[in-house]
Parts: structure tokens; C-alpha cells; sequence
């Protein structure tokens, strides 16, 4: 082997399944080594066809997968050092949990011995001693996923590909197989590349976050970067948590500048190079910074813009309330107020509320 | 008889009916509705429809020596069981017998061997998949007397002489190849593609993918294209009667036999050659369950 590395690098690369339309277009990347990278879109957007690519079960029709410095299109997944949990995991139903864990170690001709000895090993790392003897069609979902990890794993790969691989799970599974994986890639300090549609799996688990649209990468960042700041309007709205208005630039002054619709919001400057009077921009505002105040009271300091709305719907979330407004017309505004402000003066539906935020907290987007 | 063969659908539709009752939202409080009555009578009619005529064969044959071929019953031995092997003048039971038999197995092994291999080929559509699945279904429709004598004449015409292990053996295949291939299509249909994939990615070769995984995943579908090759290879009439030369099969056997023979030696024929195609098939099926179990009693290991 080459390199033990499991850092990838993907450079231009298409894939065309009809020679008209690109299913991934054109996407640049690079993952280091030992990183939990989480590709993230809605269906269709390309992000199982580049696992796929990655793991050697497609060809892309053009660029290059460089793993550990070598470029692998061509190569078998076993001479990439790649190895792939399907989504429904694709255990083979006719061998055991031992068997099924070996079956790598039995087609590379590996003495029965030698082989069963270290998938009993493997099978103690994932907690699943007692289940050795089963069937897959015996075990429960989070036991076959565990099945599945292991089984991939003892290729003793240097990147793990997982596609959707909570989907099949209930959701308190999820939450608890989500923390398993993460264990499991530390343990094992490898590259994983997990394709998820949950944004919550994929903040929660990823260093890397790459979230797709239409075969193109709209951003990739660690976690926190794309959920509070999102470069664009497709990406604050996928990623949730941020209410987005949409205008047309007033005035601009030094460190701000000001959107005339709906009404004067204030919006600070920041790296964005040019902004002009008249220019129609969005901006993102998280809804956990938005305020609520009763109309004709005093805004908090700091707090230059407040928009008129009435209440739609409300929703108690536990240490939150999701206030739904119609601050915007023909889009969700929406206010996550924290439990204990809100009850200290409850609004009910039909109020009419001023939303306020400080200004430093609303962010243009591109 | 006819006692005796009422019960069956009667236990066996209670039992059916029992989990429905069950299930049932109208307040019936254990009384069946009138329905029930009438779909159990029309099931009971079904079932003797289906095997009364078999069973009228079977009894007869065990009639004493003064037996006649209709009913009553003349006395109860195996008489006709013995002359049936015994007198020469019943016919080549015995060799048409073996003959039935081996060209069944062939017919069997071609049949598993090419309908695995079209499921193969069938996994991915290929330009004109269509075509070629219809021209294999195509003879399914033709008739077989029509398909037999043309066989019989192709050979004839070549200068070929006719027997049952060439040109029986081809007109057979005609008819259990179409019907394995559709077999195999159903069995391969169950069958997720994603295993291929997982046992590529895990550094499998093809073959390998398809000795570890394909044929112990689909070994009880082979067992049942196997199973429908035998059967319909055994009993096969219309497509042997001209193509199987100067030996006969045990169908066209027995039929001549029904022109000659006018005993119940005929009907003690019926009751061998059934209870030989029940062993097959619960051979066959047997096999199947013992596959499944084995994978079962692994598990429990």
C-alpha cells in the first residue's frame, strides 16, 4: 500500500448518468485525514453519487479522486482502501454475524482459523459477542447497523463511506447509534464520509459539513460555520434555525447599510465587498436572536430594527417556544423565545408583536 | 370416500377461518357468518372436484384379482400392483420407467443450469431484453403436439433417427426451459442487488460474488425451478409423443396401455407413478426446509 493516509481530495468532478445532465457537477473538495465529513442536501442532489464514486461503485465522467495522494477512478474498492455501510446494509441474509463480519477476510483466502479469530475480535468491539451466531434477519436494526460498521471495518479501510446509514433507525436509535458512530471513527481514526438529509445528524456528528444542491457544493465548513453562518439564502433555509428577508438596499453607511423592505432594517457590514442603494439583498437572522415585544414598549439597547407582526401559531417546545409569525409576508418568520421569557408575559395567537433583534446579529447573505 | 374427503375441507377451512373470526369487528360473539357456510361448501366442492377423479384411480387399483375397471369395488389386495410388473403383456412399464426418470434429471440439470444463467443475464436490461424474453416465453404458447411432430420431422428430415435422449430431450426443453426461466425470475426479483455490492466492495471476485453469495441466498428458488423441471419433464405427453422415437416414456406408456390393456393393472400404474412424483416433490421441498432450518439452527448455535 502506498499510503495509510485517508485524506481526499476531489477535483472537478462530473457524473452524468445520461450524458445530458450533470447528477454531480463539477464539485471541488478536500477532507483530511481522520475527519467525519457529512455531505448533506435533499434527494437528488448528487451526494449518494459521490459516495458512490468515492467508493468505487461509479465512475465520474470527469475529474479526479485522489485518496492519500493517489488518484483511485478505476480501481476496485479494495485497492482504494475504501469501504462502504449501505443504506439498508445489505448484511447477507444466509450467514451469520461472525460470518458476514469474515466473509472479506474468506474471499481474500484467509484461513478459516485466522479469519473467524479476527471477526470475534471485531465482534467485541462492537458489543456484539453474544449475537455472533445469528442471523441478520434475528437482530435488531441498531444490531444489524453494528453488524454493518464491523463488517466494512475489518478491510481495516482508510476512509469509511456511510450512506444514510441512521435512516432505517427509529428516532431515539438515531440519536444513540449517532453517538456510536462518532465512538467508532475515533476508535478507529479513519476518514468517514457520511451522507445524511438530517441536518441535526450532520451538525452533530460532522467537522466538516458539505451541504449540495443540484450536483454543486453550496458550502462546506465545519458545523458551526454553516449553521450560523450560512453564505446564502438555500443554505440558511436548508440548515434551518434562521429566518431570511429579502430587500432592497436604502442607504449605506460606513459599517451598515439599511433595507428599505419590509421596513428600515439595519444590517451591519461585513466582508461583502460592494453594496449599492438599490441592490435587492437577503439577510439571515437566527431565530433564537429574535426578540418579541409588545407594540409601543421600549426596544432592548443595541436594538435598532423591529418589525410589526401577528401572531400565527405557537408551538412549546420544551426549553423554547416557537412563535410562528406573519411578519413576512409569504415566508415563515419565525421566533424561538426561551420557555421562561416567554411565560413571564405569554402572547396568544392573533397578537400583534413588534420582532426585534440586535443589529449585529443579522447577517447579509450572498 | 366421499365421507372422508368432506372432512378435510371442513378442518382445513375452520382453521382458516379461526384468526378472521378473530380479527372480525362486527359483533358476531363466536357465530360465523352465513358467508362462511357457503364459501366452505363451495371450497369442500372445489376440493373433491380437484381429487375425486384421482382417488377414484387409486382405490380401484387395490381391488382383488376379479377386479373390472369401474366401480364397485370387487375385494382389496395388491394383486394388480404385481401383475403390473410381472406380466409381460401390461407393457415396458419398467423400462420406460428408467427412461422417464433419466431424462427427468437431465431435463432437470439443463433447466437449473440455463434458467440461473438467464437470471444472471436478466439482472441489468440490455438493448432488445424484450425480444429475447418473449422469443423464450414464445414456445410456452405454441402446442405442444404441433411442437413435438415439427421436431419429429426436423429430425426426420436431417436424417437423424429419433429418440428419447435427443430429440425427446430437445422437444421437452422447449417446454421446461421457458417455464424455468420464469421461475427464475420470480425467485431473482426477491433478490437485493445490493448484496452483489456490498460483497464487491468487501473485495469479492464475480465469481466469488456469485458462489458465496447469489446461489446460497436463491438456493431454495434453484430447488424449485429444479423441482418444475422434473415434474414437467415426468408426466410430459404431448411434445414426447412424436419425438420419442422407437422406446417410449412412461406417459406415452401408459396411454398405450389404455388402448390395450383392460385391467386395473392400469390403475395400480396411476398410484406408482403418483406416489413417485410425491416423492420428488417432497424430496425437493424437503430440501428446501432442511436449507432453511439449517440456516436456522446456525443462528440458534
Amino acid at each position: 500500500m502506498k499510503s495509510d493516509r485517508g485524506d481526499i481530495e476531489l477535483a472537478g468532478v462530473c457524473k452524468s448518468f445520461d450524458g445530458v445532465t450533470n447528477v454531480v457537477d463539477g464539485v471541488n473538495l478536500r477532507i483530511d485525514d481522520g475527519a467525519y465529513c457529512c455531505f448533506i442536501g435533499p434527494s437528488g442532489c448528487g451526494k449518494t453519487t459521490i459516495l458512490r464514486m468515492i467508493a468505487g461503485h461509479e465512475d465520474p465522467t470527469a475529474g479526479e479522486i485522489v485518496i492519500g495522494g493517489q488518484n483511485v477512478v478505476g480501481l476496485a474498492p479494495v485497492q482504494r482502501r475504501t469501504a462502504m455501510m449501505f443504506q439498508s446494509y445489505a448484511l447477507f441474509p444466509h450467514l451469520t454475524v461472525r460470518e458476514n463480519i469474515a466473509f472479506a477476510l474468506r474471499v481474500r483466502g484467509q484461513s478459516k482459523a485466522d479469519r473467524l479469530r479476527a471477526a470475534d475480535a471485531m465482534i467485541e468491539k462492537v458489543r456484539l459477542t453474544q449475537f455472533a451466531d445469528r442471523l441478520p434477519a434475528q437482530l435488531s436494526g441498531g444490531q444489524q447497523q453494528r453488524v454493518a460498521l464491523a463488517r466494512a471495518a475489518i478491510t481495516e479501510p482508510r476512509v469509511l463511506l456511510l450512506d444514510e446509514p441512521l435512516s432505517a433507525l427509529d428516532e431515539q436509535l438515531r440519536v444513540q447509534m449517532r453517538q456510536e458512530l462518532r465512538r467508532m471513527q475515533q476508535e478507529l481514526g479513519i476518514t468517514f464520509i457520511h451522507v445524511t438529509h438530517t441536518q441535526l445528524e450532520a451538525i452533530a456528528l460532522a467537522d466538516l459539513v458539505v451541504v449540495m444542491e443540484q450536483g454543486k457544493i453550496k458550502q462546506a465548513g465545519a458545523a458551526r460555520d454553516v449553521y450560523a453562518h450560512p453564505h446564502d439564502r438555500y443554505v440558511a433555509e436548508f440548515m434551518g434555525g434562521q429566518n431570511v428577508l429579502s430587500g432592497r438596499v436604502e442607504k449605506v453607511n460606513g459599517a451598515s447599510f439599511t433595507l428599505a423592505a419590509p421596513s428600515g432594517i439595519e444590517v451591519p457590514l461585513q466582508a461583502r465587498p460592494t453594496i449599492n442603494v438599490g441592490d435587492q439583498v437577503d439577510i439571515a437572522v437566527r431565530r433564537d436572536d429574535v426578540a418579541l415585544v409588545r407594540p409601543g414598549r421600549d426596544l432592548p439597547p443595541g436594538y435598532t430594527t423591529s418589525l410589526p407582526g401577528r401572531v400565527l401559531a405557537i408551538e412549546y417546545q420544551g426549553y423554547f417556544v416557537k412563535v410562528m409569525l406573519d411578519t413576512v409576508p409569504d415566508d415563515e418568520f419565525v421566533a424561538y423565545v426561551p420557555e421562561k421569557t416567554f411565560f413571564a408575559d405569554p402572547f396568544t395567537v392573533g397578537d400583534v408583536v413588534m420582532a426585534t433583534w440586535a443589529t449585529g446579529s443579522a447577517l447579509p447573505l450572498a | 370416500m366421499s365421507a372422508v374427503l368432506a372432512d378435510m375441507p371442513k378442518t382445513e377451512t375452520s382453521k382458516m377461518g379461526a384468526p378472521a373470526s378473530t380479527k372480525a369487528i362486527a359483533p358476531s360473539k363466536g357465530s360465523r357468518p352465513w358467508t362462511f357456510y357457503v364459501l366452505a361448501t363451495l371450497f369442500a366442492a372445489y376440493v373433491i372436484a380437484l381429487y375425486g377423479p384421482m382417488f377414484c384411480i387409486y382405490i380401484l387399483s387395490f381391488q382383488d384379482i376379479r377386479g373390472g375397471l369401474v366401480f364397485p369395488m370387487k375385494g382389496q389386495s395388491l394383486h394388480w400392483f404385481v401383475d403390473l410388473f410381472t406380466q409381460v403383456r401390461t407393457g415396458d412399464v419398467k423400462g420406460s420407467f428408467d427412461r422417464s426418470i433419466k431424462l427427468a434429471v437431465i431435463v432437470t440439470i439443463i433447466t437449473v443450469v440455463v434458467s440461473f444463467l438467464a437470471g444472471l443475464g436478466f439482472r441489468k436490461r440490455f438493448r432488445g431484453d424484450t425480444v429475447v424474453f418473449y422469443m423464450m416465453i414464445g414456445s410456452l404458447v405454441a402446442p405442444g403436439l404441433v411442437l413435438g411432430l415439427g421436431t419429429g420431422l426436423l429430425f426426420q428430415a436431417l436424417g437423424l433417427n429419433a429418440s428419447w435422449y435427443t430429440s425427446a430431450l430437445g422437444a421437452q426443453l422447449s417446454w421446461t426451459l421457458p417455464f424455468g426461466v420464469l421461475v427464475m425470475f420470480a425467485v431473482m426479483s426477491r433478490f437485493n442487488h445490493v448484496w452483489e455490492e456490498a460483497a464487491y466492495d468487501l473485495g469479492a471476485s464475480r465469481w466469488q460474488s456469485i458462489w458465496l453469495v447469489m446461489i446460497p441466498v436463491l438456493a431454495p428458488g434453484l430447488v424449485a425451478v429444479a423441482l418444475f423441471g422434473f415434474t414437467l419433464s415426468y408426466d410430459e405427453f404431448a411434445r414426447s409423443l412424436q419425438t420419442a422415437g422407437s422406446l417410449n416414456t412412461l406417459p406415452l406408456e401408459i396411454w398405450s396401455m389404455t388402448l390395450n390393456v383392460t385391467s386395473p393393472s392400469l390403475y395400480a400404474l396411476g398410484t406408482v407413478t403418483t406416489v413417485v412424483s410425491f416423492v420428488v416433490i417432497g424430496a425437493s421441498l424437503g430440501t428446501i426446509v432442511l436449507i432453511q432450518k439449517k440456516r436456522g439452527s446456525q443462528a440458534k448455535g
